[in-house]
């Protein structure tokens, strides 16, 4: 039985131009001591998804309107709140971009290390001070000893994301859910944050949904890779397939618009042309159909079915793809090009 | 400094210094300086791009400010063809800005919510006071098509644009006055990736068609690596190296680089590999470490790296134009 269980999950925002369908029919699952990658571009629904996990879409006017979260078999969804504090910074832990999401600015880092420790273990006194100054020189903080005194606002922006982490880390989590955890940080500080991570979750064996939209991190840090565009799921594969032969266009065509080491300088990158979808009325069929790069190469019949018949996530030549014409199973020249370029 | 023929550099920047005064006690007394660019020099050839890298706080952002007096410098010169912006009058840079053009990171703040695209873009032209009314609206247009946007968005307002579109108009901007030198302060990093490459891509052919020179400021690497014909590592304040931008990325010289260009996660599992990180972080611009900044974080540090400030040296002694020598501030430069 996989860990964490997602299956058809749909949120919704109501706002005065109508319902925005935020995230429409997600499903994946995450195995213990996997790490399952989450990426998109803003407002695809990857911040949403993992917030259901927690039952912390704001609501209103936000509100869940369909599917199950199963964590190790419980749905999540259907918990009796007080219940769910039980599972909140307990069994799941989740750090966020902005630090002070976690933080009281109000409190000292030893106070709410402390909390931590009482709620999850019933450590006090000495007991979890010791602990959370081994927690903190492990996240790689300076004086531990010293900084336990500090208030959040006395720190850098890279040492509160690690008191946060620490703060995770701490409860020794079965799922980590990390929602762009170093997108504010500098590179040298974000390769610090990833190592410990990877590095906790080999100790602890814990699973974790990394949600970025940073592919480099995702190849650093994932075992599987879901892709979400316009609030669903387009594909879902292992690392190495989703990298090298992905079948969905949209995964195709983000990856080679990176620039990257072997294409000759200022040479034109490859471009998704247009905008994404508005999501309060998405297109009726598949919602990346108008900004596929491969739509010239259909017949009319073949884009009819495109923007009529949404595609469901199926298992293709290499991997689950939601597209009725994968890049798989057409050889083509811009495939032979991509390859080329690496 | 001679300007105007073709070889001679487009910008040179000598030995800049940007401080700001750290007050304390009950009066406000000045108690320090925070050195934010700290003694900066070097030349970009015209047509060319140079990248500055560095990270949150290194200065770079300041730089680019300070080198085209939209700050006022606490020392050094800023040759842009042979004369001098940091000693420009009022009058003078009034002029000299026709030249020279800034777009920002943020195309949502960059924007004035209050004026339709077409009065943001044909701004410039009034201020300038060039040409007829006329001529500036047909200016305006051809902009559009330029940037790759339509004559019917011109009565629209900035918030009915995508982050994409609102870059494209500050390109449009930008390029008014038909600039010779554009600064890029971070002008792709808050755009999703799709929409980065054709910012990028707009970028590079602008150049191309008008022999634009760049000043591209950002720290990510692989995108500085796509554009740049040479690149500038900053850390807390100066350059730590420079040079051209194969050298720089195929063998960089000083530890910091190697630090950054290592930490760079790369999109290819396959390469995946397990790295232990450089340890610590920036330190503070306002109290800098004695010596060589980089020394607390660097694994290859003695003694004398916490003595003496290193100075920026070549590589070696292929000469070449001023702007494509290979220089690094590491006294171990030629051992690591």
């Amino acid at each position: 039985m996989p860990l964490l269980e997602i299956d058809d999950l749909r949120v919704g925002f109501d706002t005065e131009a109508g319902r925005v369908h935020a995230v429409d029919g997600v499903s994946f699952t995450i195995d213990a001591g996997r790490t399952l990658g989450l990426v998109g571009e803003s407002g695809c629904g990857k911040t949403v998804t993992a917030s259901s996990i927690l039952r912390l879409v704001p609501s209103p006017p936000g509100r869940i309107f369909g599917g199950a979260i199963r964590f190790a078999g419980t749905d999540i969804l259907q918990m009796p709140s007080q219940d769910l504090s039980t599972i909140r910074g307990k069994e799941i832990s989740m750090i966020f971009q902005d630090p002070m999401t976690s933080l009281n600015p109000i409190f000292t880092i030893q106070k709410q290390l402390g909390e931590v420790l009482t709620l999850r273990f019933g450590l006090e006194g000495m007991a979890a001070r010791s602990r959370s100054v081994e927690m903190l020189g492990t996240v790689g903080i300076a004086e531990p000893e010293a900084r336990l005194a500090s208030y959040p606002h006395e720190l850098s922006g890279g040492m509160k994301q690690r008191v946060m982490i620490a703060m995770a880390l701490l409860c020794e989590p079965k799922l980590l859910i990390a929602d762009e955890p170093t997108t504010a940080l500098d590179v040298t500080i974000q390769s610090q944050i990833l190592y410990l991570i990877s590095e906790l979750q080999k100790r602890t064996g814990a699973a974790v949904l990394f949600i970025t939209h940073d592919m480099g991190v995702i190849a650093e840090m994932c075992d599987d890779v879901a892709v979400m565009y316009a609030g669903r799921i387009v594909e879902l594969g292992n690392v190495v397939q989703i990298f090298e032969r992905s079948e969905h266009p949209y995964t195709k065509g983000l990856l080679r618009s990176l620039p990257r080491r072997g294409l000759s300088r200022k040479s034109e990158l490859p471009t998704i042309e247009g905008v994404v979808p508005s999501l309060l009325s998405p297109p009726r069929g598949c919602r990346f159909a108008d900004r596929c790069w491969r739509r010239q190469e259909r017949t009319p019949g073949e884009q009819q079915r495109c923007d009529d018949e949404v595609p469901a996530l199926e298992q293709k030549e290499q991997g689950l793809a939601a597209c009725h014409f994968p890049v798989g199973a057409v050889p083509l020249l811009a495939e032979a090009e991509v390859s080329g370029g690496r | 400094m001679v300007g105007g023929s073709p070889d001679a550099p487009l910008l040179v920047v000598d030995d800049l210094k940007k401080y700001y005064p750290v007050r304390g006690g009950i009066w406000g007394a000045k108690i320090g300086d925070v050195r934010a660019v700290d003694g900066v020099s070097f030349t970009v050839a015209r047509g060319e791009t140079l990248g500055l890298v560095g990270e949150s706080g290194c200065g770079k952002s300041t730089l680019g400010r300070t080198m085209i007096r939209l700050e006022d410098p606490s020392d050094g010169q800023v040759y842009f063809e042979g004369k001098d912006l940091a000693r420009a009058t009022r009058d003078e840079l009034f002029r000299l800005r026709r030249d020279i053009q800034i777009i920002f990171q943020d195309p949502y703040s960059s924007l004035n919510p209050r004026m339709t695209v077409g009065e943001i873009v044909r701004e410039p032209l009034v201020v300038h006071r060039t040409g007829t009314r006329a001529e500036q609206l047909e200016k305006v247009r051809s902009l559009m098509e330029t940037v790759g946007l339509t004559g019917e968005m011109l009565d629209r307002y900035p918030h009915e644009f995508s982050g994409g579109q609102r870059q494209r108009i500050g390109v449009a901007r930008a390029l008014a006055l038909d600039p010779k030198l554009v600064i890029a302060d971070e002008p792709v990093s808050a755009l999703d990736v799709s929409v980065q490459s054709q910012v990028l891509n707009l970028m590079v052919r602008l150049q191309q068609e008008r022999g634009l020179t760049y000043v591209f400021i950002s720290h990510d690497l692989s995108v500085v690596e796509h554009v740049s014909d040479t690149v500038a590592i900053m850390y807390l304040g100066r350059i730590v190296e420079r040079g051209p931008v194969d050298r720089i990325f195929g063998r960089p010289a000083h530890p910091y680089t190697r630090a950054l260009l290592e930490a760079i996660p790369a999109a290819n599992p396959l390469g995946r590999r397990i790295r232990v990180p450089v340890e610590g972080e920036t330190p503070s611009p306002v109290s800098p470490p004695p010596g060589c900044a980089f020394h607390p974080r660097c694994p290859f540090a003695v003694d004398e790296c916490r003595a003496d400030v290193p100075v920026l040296d070549p590589v070696d002694d292929d000469g070449g134009h001023p702007a494509h020598i290979h220089l690094a501030a590491c006294i171990r430069k030629h051992e690591i």
